[in-house]
């Protein structure tokens, strides 16, 4: 079958950007688990302790022994190297954000492939990708250069919804930072409905990874694996 | 080489000259303004760095959060288990009256108090948030004598950097920077909720430290030691928690 080989679908910086992404997003949801792990209770308002009612309980095993969890064992303690990893990752997932965010105003790839274009703001154009997704329809060649509205919407709901979220409520429970901004701790409702939050927010990126990976599979995996790998992408329909 | 190839790779090479000189300087001025951890190597130093070096900047005057009475939380939870040690059943049965705080290094006159000496001085009551690292907190009163007094009274060495201070238990000593150490709000707590500290939490005396986490707010302090030097504190890490996995910098 001909594959018809074009320009770059992906520019290097957001090539870049994406995989250090992946790699620090990674990284962050192991070491978020194992932190999860040594107190799976979650807590509404300022405080919360065993003594104190929980808002909710995950169903696990502790890897501290002061958690009841009703299981007769305690899982082995990751917490030090976990934390200094999630703060790290953290760090660096941040910079690249920031580098993208920047790179992406400057270059127009926010404009371009991600603002949603003034024909998608229908509500025909919004049915029939809402349709296309629910039929599990392949993308067709148009989509081999840029994003449809909901993949617009999405991404920028990510981007500038989840990811700062979780930067803001993870930033919430740092006693030092309280002490800098004590308000942006109390509008969250205090320093455990920032860690409630922040753990609801990491159940939803991590919940987009999935979809995002089913949608990859469905649209062609090995195509659109080179085109952020290699930038360039073949428009002819290809089996993966 | 097209013209293209050749003005990219000296935008580069000129970029990453940049980059690594403007890494220099930025370490020259780190250590300078004291914004590098003792324990910055290794796998995770460079996360570890920013985080001090960024905190360190941005809490150089602030205060740890102050929440009324009604915020206190109800019953404080006490992690971990009284010392073992001997020492510690001898000093308990006599109502800790022969307990005492050391307080030496890098100062003019080095003393030691018991926990009444403490109580004559002009002490200070705080309700402030206590976190774990595991994920719980509690709230709570905490009375003491701010640690910068204690400080005072001794008269501290301009080189002083660190203040280390230690448990009565061997396993768990932890040290600040001059900037926590000085804060209004570090204390050395002999009280909480309106009582006597209750050993649980660290009686009969611990150092409350509100703008880092619980760990670094160690109970059952027997010895203070300001030095300019952490490099001969146990592995030279500034803390037992770098040795045990855990960063030594807590206020994450």
């Amino acid at each position: 079958m001909p594959v018809r080989e074009a320009a770059t679908r992906h520019s290097a910086l957001v090539r870049v950007t994406h995989w250090i992404t992946t790699a620090c997003f990674l990284a962050l949801l192991v070491s978020g688990i194992e932190i999860v792990i040594s107190h799976p209770r979650f807590y509404w308002g300022e405080t919360g302790t065993i003594f104190t009612p929980a808002l909710f309980q995950l169903p696990i095993p502790a890897s501290r022994s002061s958690v009841p969890t009703g299981y007769g064992y305690v899982l082995p303690d990751q917490n030090g190297w976990s934390r200094y990893l999630h703060f790290q990752a953290a760090w660096a997932v941040v910079i690249t954000g920031f580098l993208y965010i920047i790179s992406s105003l400057f270059s127009g790839h926010l404009q371009k492939n991600l603002l949603p274009r003034g024909a998608d703001l229908s509500w025909r154009a919004f049915s029939s990708a809402i349709a296309n997704h629910l039929r599990f329809k392949r993308p067709g060649d148009e989509e081999a250069w840029s994003y449809n509205p909901l993949q617009r919407l999405t991404y920028l709901f990510v981007i500038f919804v989840l990811f700062p979220m979780v930067i803001w409520t993870g930033l919430a429970m740092s006693p030092a930072i309280a002490s800098v901004f004590p308000s942006a701790v109390t509008v969250l409702g205090g320093q455990q409905s920032a860690r409630t939050i922040h753990f609801f927010i990491s159940v939803f990126l991590f919940l987009f990874l999935l979809v995002h990976i089913m949608m990859i599979c469905l649209a062609g995996f090995r195509n659109r694996m080179r085109a952020m790998i290699t930038g360039r992408a073949a428009a002819g329909k290809e089996r993966a | 080489m097209s013209d293209l190839s050749r003005r990219r790779l000296i935008t580069t090479g000129l970029a990453a000259a940049a980059g690594a000189s403007g890494l220099a300087v930025a370490n020259k001025l780190a250590q300078r303004y004291g914004l590098i951890p003792p324990d910055h190597g290794g796998l995770y130093g460079a996360g570890e760095t920013l985080t001090y070096a960024a905190q360190r900047i941005l809490t150089k005057h602030s205060w740890a959060r102050e929440f009324p009475r009604s915020a206190i939380t109800k019953p404080p939870f006490a992690d971990g288990e009284p010392p073992k040690q001997e020492a510690f059943r001898r000093l308990q049965a006599g109502g800790f009256a022969d307990w005492r705080l050391h307080v030496d290094g890098l100062v003019a006159r080095p003393a030691s108090f018991s926990v009444a000496d403490l109580k004559n001085h002009p002490s200070r009551s705080q309700i402030t948030h206590l976190a774990c690292e595991e994920g719980w907190s509690y709230i709570a009163e905490w009375t003491g004598v701010p640690l910068s007094h204690v400080l005072d009274v001794v008269g501290i060495m301009p080189q002083a950097r660190y203040v280390v201070y230690f448990s009565i238990d061997p396993e768990w000593w932890d040290s600040l920077d001059m900037a926590d150490a000085l804060h209004p709000q570090t204390l050395v707590t002999y009280g909480m909720n309106g009582a006597e500290l209750p050993v649980g939490h660290g009686g009969p005396l611990r150092l409350r430290v509100p703008r880092q986490l619980g760990y670094k707010n160690v109970k059952y302090i027997t010895r203070l030691t300001v030095t300019d030097d952490l490099k001969q504190f146990g592995e030279g890490l500034g803390s037992v928690s770098p040795e045990g996995g855990y960063a030594w910098y807590a206020g994450i």
